[in-house]
């Protein structure tokens, strides 16, 4: 058996507060192969800060310590800023909620995709031109030329997150982490943004962790699915499955959302319990299936 | 209870002139809920905006409870009748006033008496105890807020609620609790709604008809039955459905 | 009032306060837990409630009369009996600065009353009106922040006559436009907020609206901005004073203190040195106060 893309075990990220410690993410583990592995929760279930963790991107006075946090085999817990700087864009890559705050709004597209590849894979001008221009057109960008000269202003929000797409995909990382990349986008671009991102992981064989808080949707974009609930991972299952889950907080989220084609007078409410703050996981084994590929 | 007639709305002048709205009609009935969907930019907002009085460069007809209202001038008697909830409960509150600062000031201006028992009344209206009362806005938690907010429209027994995406920047469980709430002040103090949202299904649940929005303009007004049993007529509004629906793998 | 079982920190710091005067109460001790977490803040603080205390006991704690001369001892060094020495006139350094600090506070205390009361004024109203009002406005604070502080000041204490009220007012006078600035600038990004949007809605009108609901997220960032430009206020006074515009002899202002050891600056350097180190030091409490409370008071540090 090959080993996973990436493998966290009990990861924790503390910040001191003055009253007390504060943990926002307690004991997450997981494996991630050649797959879609989707975490969903609600806002401050620990979800956008576990990716950040990965990447390194938590900052003082967060802290962040894990038994386990390998990309390949290889420790990238606590690396060293410069580090971490080689691996981040170009082994792991993150893509943010709203690309409007993630462009530079004074250079243009095109210049922005060369330096972000040429920061990670050098090379001549020429040569990471022909790259961005490839990966526009790997997200279906029509008229890549003409964007490559625009202004991140000139965008809509759907060409805005391809752009992103586009720009963490120039250096071929290996892991994709997406934080809430269709949520400010509407449904009809959604759709669009998604077939992207799902191509790119069959195609080119990355592992995708896809941060969202649509149950729903994750279910039917990826293959398993994290549920995280204040800090730590509640249950796991595959996605297919995803309507047979067993832990009332899944159950609790998919009977929430009201349905066009199951009118009811009155929304079911999620009780919350004190004890799903601890207890195991429910659900199969932290491990992927999947460690090879789809 | 609301009549909108040929309503065009437009920011800016020429040459920069957008028209967020173009020739909108729609009429809601004493009591009924009806709903606004569309994307962003369609201009759903911007017709509730424009009925409250807070954009001014607006043409046509909007009528309230039989009186026709015109420009950003509102009286007294229209913001007794209408009322709104805005879409961020953490912009929607001001940052330095008190629950109990906020819904009292809000009764004082709707020429209320008896305010400490109304303020008892209104969060026990939306579901908030007497603990919450002399918190601050950033004691509180996103629904919370949102509860308070929706007691502040309630605050001067208004008719008609403009619900501007209520909903949409809560988790889904506390979005269930909300709707049911609205569902509730509606059935009890017999409310008129007109509700924005960009979610299909959140309009489903809550509205009787329901108008889709494009590029400014309606492009289709249908009940709630006909959206469930697939009857749209146009083809967007079969394209929103589809959408709606979540992803499939093509 | 407390519950029992409950210190009284933990009433303060509750989440859900039960009365108005518990929610107002615990809102001052978080600002104070934040404000004593700042070290230095605190220094500037006990600095200057050294300095009130100073002022109010004047006559009480000058070993001497602040103007009783005696020529026989003049300039004399610092010594046991004099511990900072003696001016041109022969009068006790160390009184005179005692005596001087109740004026240096009248100054501070007068400017930083008039001139941000008249900026959150002209700014709130500019640009919660928008339009000609704004535009006029603004225009005549650009007019004041056209010249130079202190030159304007000496115009107005030159047309009004040199005295310590007059310098007080010329410097409040001129101090006010940056206030109007800030003030504008955060008028605007909360004119159009949704809280701004919802009182209307409730029918409450522009006075209400401006009084209630956006003086009170401006006033904040004012007390900051005041606090941290109280230094150049003192410098201005003292600067004027050293002009002979401000205090008239004999009244003991530090800056005019300044002035008078400036003929003696190398052979007796402790007649300037003195109140100069008052000055500095002052100044420099303020702008550590003015630190702390920027850790309080800016919104963005809520966030935690």
């Amino acid at each position: 058996m090959t080993d996973p893309l990436l493998s966290v075990r009990n990861l924790r990220v503390t910040f001191a507060t003055r009253q007390g410690e504060f943990q926002a993410v307690r004991g997450v583990g997981f494996d991630l192969g050649r797959e879609r592995l989707g975490v969903v929760g609600e806002s401050g279930s620990g979800k956008s800060m576990t990716g950040r963790a990965i990447l390194g991107l938590v900052r003082p006075p967060g802290r962040v310590t894990a038994d386990r946090m390998e990309l390949e085999g290889q420790s990238i817990l606590n690396l060293s800023e410069r580090k971490m700087r080689r691996i981040r864009g170009s082994r792991i890559s993150m893509v943010m909620q709203d690309p409007k705050f993630s462009l530079n709004p004074v250079m243009t597209i095109g210049d922005q995709i060369i330096e972000a590849y040429r920061l990670h894979a050098g090379g001549a001008k020429g040569q990471a031109r022909q790259k961005a221009l490839d990966m526009l057109a790997a997200v279906q960008i029509r008229e890549p030329e003409r964007v490559m000269a625009a202004y991140p202003h000139e965008m809509s929000g759907g060409m805005g997150q391809r752009i992103m797409i586009a720009m963490m995909l120039a250096p071929d990382p290996e892991i994709l982490i997406a934080d809430e990349p269709t949520s400010a986008l509407d449904v009809s671009v959604r759709t669009e943004v998604l077939n992207i991102l799902d191509r790119l992981v069959r195609d080119r064989g990355m592992g995708l962790i896809f941060i969202s808080h649509d149950l729903n949707l994750v279910a039917q974009f990826c293959d398993r699915v994290l549920i995280m609930y204040a800090g730590r991972i509640v249950e796991t299952l595959s996605a297919r499955t995803l309507h047979e889950a067993r832990h009332p907080y899944t159950q609790g989220l998919l009977n929430s959302l009201p349905r066009l084609d199951a009118p009811v007078d009155r929304l079911p409410v999620l009780p919350r319990q004190d004890s799903w703050r601890d207890g195991g996981p429910v659900g199969e084994s932290l491990e992927t299936d999947l460690p090879g590929g789809l | 209870m609301l009549t909108v007639e040929n309503l065009d709305v437009w920011f800016g002048f020429p040459p920069d002139r957008v028209d967020a709205v173009r020739s909108a009609d729609f009429s809601v009935a004493q009591g009924e809920s009806f709903g606004l969907v569309g994307e962003s930019g369609s201009g759903k907002s911007t017709i509730l905006r424009a009925i409250a009085g807070l954009i001014d460069s607006w043409s046509g007809r909007i009528e309230v409870a039989g009186r026709s209202v015109t420009g950003d001038r509102r009286d007294r008697a229209f913001y007794k009748t209408v009322q709104m909830v805005f879409q961020d409960p953490y912009a929607s509150l001001h940052p330095r006033h008190s629950v109990d600062a906020v819904l009292s000031e809000a009764l004082r201006l709707q020429g209320m008496d008896d305010i400490d028992n109304r303020i008892q009344r209104l969060l026990d209206d939306v579901g908030l105890g007497r603990g919450f009362r002399f918190r601050y806005p950033h004691q509180l938690s996103g629904g919370q807020r949102q509860r308070v907010a929706i007691a502040r429209a309630l605050a001067g027994e208004p008719r008609l609620l403009l619900l501007d995406e209520p909903t949409s920047a809560l988790d889904v469980s506390v979005q269930a609790e909300i709707l049911n709430l609205l569902a509730d002040l509606r059935a009890e103090h017999r409310l008129t709604y007109l509700m924005v949202s960009h979610d299909l299904a959140v309009v489903g649940h809550m509205c009787d008809r329901l108008a889709v929005m494009q590029h400014g303009r309606i492009v289709e007004v249908m009940t709630v039955d006909a959206l469930r049993q697939g009857a749209a007529r146009q083809d967007y509004t079969r394209h929103l459905i589809h959408a709606s629906a979540g992803y499939e793998r093509v | 009032m407390s519950v029992t079982g409950m210190t009284r920190r933990e009433w303060l710091l509750s989440d859900a306060p039960l009365t108005r005067r518990q929610a107002r109460l615990g809102a001052l001790y978080q600002g104070w837990l934040t404000f004593r977490a700042n070290k230095l803040a605190m220094f500037g603080l006990v600095i200057l409630i050294l300095l009130i205390g100073m002022a109010i006991l004047a006559p009480w704690i000058a070993p001497q009369s602040p103007f009783a001369q005696n020529l026989a001892g003049r300039l004399a060094p610092p010594s046991a009996e004099h511990w900072l020495g003696t001016d041109a006139l022969g009068r006790d350094i160390l009184s005179r600065l005692i005596h001087g600090s109740r004026i240096t506070l009248f100054i501070v205390g007068t400017v930083a009353l008039i001139a941000p009361i008249i900026g959150l004024f002209i700014g709130t109203v500019a640009g919660f009106a928008g339009g000609w009002i704004d535009q006029v406005l603004m225009r005549i604070t650009d007019i004041f922040l056209a010249f130079p502080k202190l030159i304007l000041a000496l115009a107005f204490v030159a047309a009004l006559g040199p005295s310590i009220g007059n310098a007080v007012l010329a410097l409040a006078l001129t101090a006010w436009p940056p206030y109007a600035r800030l003030a504008r600038a955060e008028t605007l990004t909360v004119r159009n907020a949704d809280f701004i949007a919802a009182a209307r809605l409730q029918g409450a009108g522009p006075m209400r609206l401006l009084v209630r609901h956006i003086w009170p997220l401006c006033i904040s960032s004012l007390i900051v901005r005041v606090a941290l430009d109280m230094a150049g206020i003192i410098l201005s006074a003292a600067g004027l004073g050293f002009l002979g515009l401000g205090a008239q002899p004999p009244m003991p202002e530090w800056g005019a203190m300044i002035s008078d050891g400036r003929a003696y600056i190398l052979d007796f350097w402790w007649v300037a040195a003195m109140p100069g180190l008052a000055i500095f030091i002052v100044s420099l409490a303020f702008n550590l106060l003015g630190d702390g409370l920027r850790d309080v008071l800016d919104p963005k540090g809520d966030k935690s």
